[in-house]
């Protein structure tokens, strides 16, 4: 498979009172054309930001200080408001958690769809109303009863569909959902991961999944890509990850999760807390909580040690010096 | 000796606002549920939110009034507790809320925070009896050293460590039971286990029992599981299964618990792919106003015969100690 999109070396701040957080900090990855790529990580890790940097929506609190976002071979990050228009919603859109008030409460469905649809040059009202319909019906809603609808008569779980219907409202060749299913009751959440399976079998669809759940990704993703306090630390294909995970904050994450599956004796919290990320340790952000830190962890970052072809991880236990 | 706390046939019903003349209409957030904890005991309440589970936990600690049925502690109705006993109650029984942001004063620090149970209960008198007591309770919860946060306000800790805060703060008058609702929900996911153990910790060290209630089933089980204590499952304002955490979790009986459990993602992609998830009749849950005749589940169960829309199930003990209200185990 071909990359749809490479990340180089990105470096995002955010101005604050104590100073700038380091939000991501030297992230590079390679999202592949028709894959589903789930990143992981707690919050503070950087997965959000780097989601609002590939579509340039950051808030204006926020810098790119440096580093690329190739979309097909274009740099998002250079692209000038006028040519960014051209690919965000068009090429690259978002679902974002639908909890988070992502829908104005006084305007109804049909109207954030018009808006939408407005906002990129559509104003045929009939082509629009008709090409939502099928996308609300595909994802299994009533599209009359819907559009006539406030946000507030819908469930979490009905939101959270129109949203991922208005991203996908102008057919766009990658997706990124950012936690669309948190917040949502066991069986909603079922549900909507099989849907967006489904969706995906479908159409093939390039979709970056971002989620503080692991075990939502071994649900749904292809290839895993794990952040911890602004960096990326492994990436590599789910079964990879899981199986023979190589990064100790994998490792331990992994263990940390309360699962159905698995011995409860074997589940086990990481020790220490994330890191302040306006002063981040020095070298590799985990080793005060790692249990292989060595000297050199201490003060040098690690660089990026590709173990198998696609297998990434970013440590000095597999590095040489 | 009667159990710490016994919950019998409550009911807690909420009016909804309606026009002047018409008739009022009630959510039935919690509909005829028994239960008893013992000293040193541990149950997790889990279901999906509108279950009631929060309303119960509420109901133990007093929160809220039931409108039918009582709660004993020590075999006395809470309502009627009166002087010396309805204090030895407010102090035995506490509770950990969701929201560690919004369960500390801001514009108090960490001591002042801790102390002022201290003084409430005379447990601690003089400023040096204070701070070391209120040391000792950092350490026990790990906020270590415990001088680096005595002058802390809530604003500078983490998520984490406030819910420690607010933990210590339940045990600073050695409870008898705390009911922690959704403790970890608000926590970083590698600080959630640790939030458990804490708690876990506490019981083997002071004997406090738990009511925990969470919408997690990995977090039931686990919390449970290591407590040896049971999970009771809800749904509509009802206990519906109730036994010990793997008996529960491995060989769930209830048609409902046996669907959720069929819908949880687990962190393992081989396993997660070829879990066959039992389909529901209808997604939607139906309204605590005006919940289904006999059965609450029968609108949605995928095993419901034409007996569960009319007759209410019984409790039935379908293995020793594991208990499911259902027809499919019941008599008739």
């Amino acid at each position: 498979m071909d990359p749809i999109l490479e990340v180089r070396n990105l470096h995002v701040v955010y101005r604050s009172p104590r100073g700038y957080v380091r939000a991501v900090d030297g992230v590079s990855m390679t999202v592949l054309d028709g894959e589903v790529l789930g990143i992981v990580g707690e919050s503070g890790s950087g997965k959000t930001t780097l989601a609002l940097t590939i579509l340039r929506i950051l808030p204006s609190n926020a810098k790119i200080v440096s580093g690329s976002i190739l979309f097909r071979g274009s740099d998002l990050v250079s692209m000038d408001e006028n040519a960014l228009r051209d690919y965000r919603w068009k090429r690259i859109s978002m679902v974002p958690q639908a909890a988070l008030n992502a829908l104005n409460p006084t305007m109804k469905i049909l109207d954030h769809v018009l808006e939408t649809a407005q906002a990129h040059g559509i104003r045929d009202r009939k082509y629009v109303i008709e090409r939502i319909s099928e996308l609300l019906q595909m994802l299994r809603l009533e599209p009359e009863r819907v559009l006539r609808s406030y946000p507030h008569e819908l469930s979490g779980g009905m939101k959270q569909r129109v949203l991922i219907a208005l991203a996908l409202f102008l057919d766009p060749e990658l997706i990124i959902l950012d936690e669309p299913t948190t917040a949502l009751d066991v069986l909603t959440q079922r549900f909507i991961l099989d849907l967006l399976k489904d969706l995906h079998r479908k159409t093939g669809k390039t979709m970056i999944f971002i989620t503080h759940d692991i075990a939502i990704i071994a649900d749904v993703a292809d290839r895993v890509g794990v952040m911890y306090a602004g960096k990326m630390v492994e990436i590599g294909d789910v079964y990879t990850i899981f199986r023979d995970p190589k990064h100790p904050y994998t490792k331990a994450l992994i263990k940390s999760i309360p699962s159905l599956v698995g011995s409860v004796e074997d589940m086990k919290p990481i020790p220490g807390f994330p890191p302040d990320l306006i002063n981040p340790p020095p070298g590799c952000r985990f080793h005060p909580r790692c249990p292989y830190a060595m000297d050199v962890c201490r003060s040098r970052e690690p660089p990026a040690v590709e173990l198998r072809p696609g297998h990434v991880v970013w440590c000095w236990l597999y590095a040489k010096r | 000796m009667p159990p710490l706390i016994e919950v019998r046939n409550l009911r807690v019903y909420f009016p909804v606002k309606r026009g002047l003349f018409s008739k009022p209409l009630y959510v039935k957030a919690v509909d005829g549920v028994s239960i008893s904890i013992g000293k040193g005991e541990v149950l997790t309440l889990v279901g999906e939110s509108g279950c009631g589970k929060t309303t119960l936990g509420k109901a133990i600690v007093g929160l809220v009034r039931p409108t039918d049925g009582e709660i004993l502690y020590k075999g006395k109705n809470i309502l009627k507790l009166k002087g010396r006993d309805f204090l030895e109650y407010r102090r035995n029984v506490q509770i950990v809320h969701q929201d560690p942001y919004a369960s500390l004063n801001p514009t108090k620090t960490v001591f002042q925070i801790l102390s002022a149970p201290l003084k409430r209960w005379g447990i601690a008198r003089t400023r040096d009896e204070i701070v070391e007591r209120i040391c000792k309770l950092l350490q026990l919860v790990g906020l270590t050293p415990p001088e680096d946060f005595l002058n802390k306000y809530p604003h500078q800790l983490s998520g984490g460590q406030r819910q420690r805060v607010v933990i210590a703060r339940a045990v600073s008058v050695n409870p008898e039971l705390i009911v922690a609702d959704e403790p970890i929900t608000m926590i970083d996911v590698s600080l959630r286990l640790g939030i458990l153990n804490l708690m876990l910790d506490l019981r083997e060290k002071l004997g406090t029992a738990y009511v925990f209630i969470t919408h997690d089933f990995g977090a039931a089980r686990y919390f449970s599981a290591r407590g040896g204590g049971r999970i009771a499952v809800m749904y509509l304002g009802k206990i519906v299964e109730v036994g010990s955490a793997e008996d529960v979790i491995r060989d769930p009986q209830h048609p409902y618990t046996k669907v959720l459990l069929s819908a949880v993602p687990v962190p393992d992609p081989e396993e997660s792919r070829k879990r066959k998830v039992i389909q529901l009749k209808s997604l939607d849950i139906p309204s605590p106003i005006n919940p289904p005749p006999g059965c609450r589940f029968h609108t949605r169960c995928p095993f419901a015969m034409s007996i569960c829309e009319k007759e209410e199930p019984p409790m039935v003990e379908v293995k020793p100690g594991h208990w499911a209200a259902c027809w499919l185990y019941a008599k008739r």
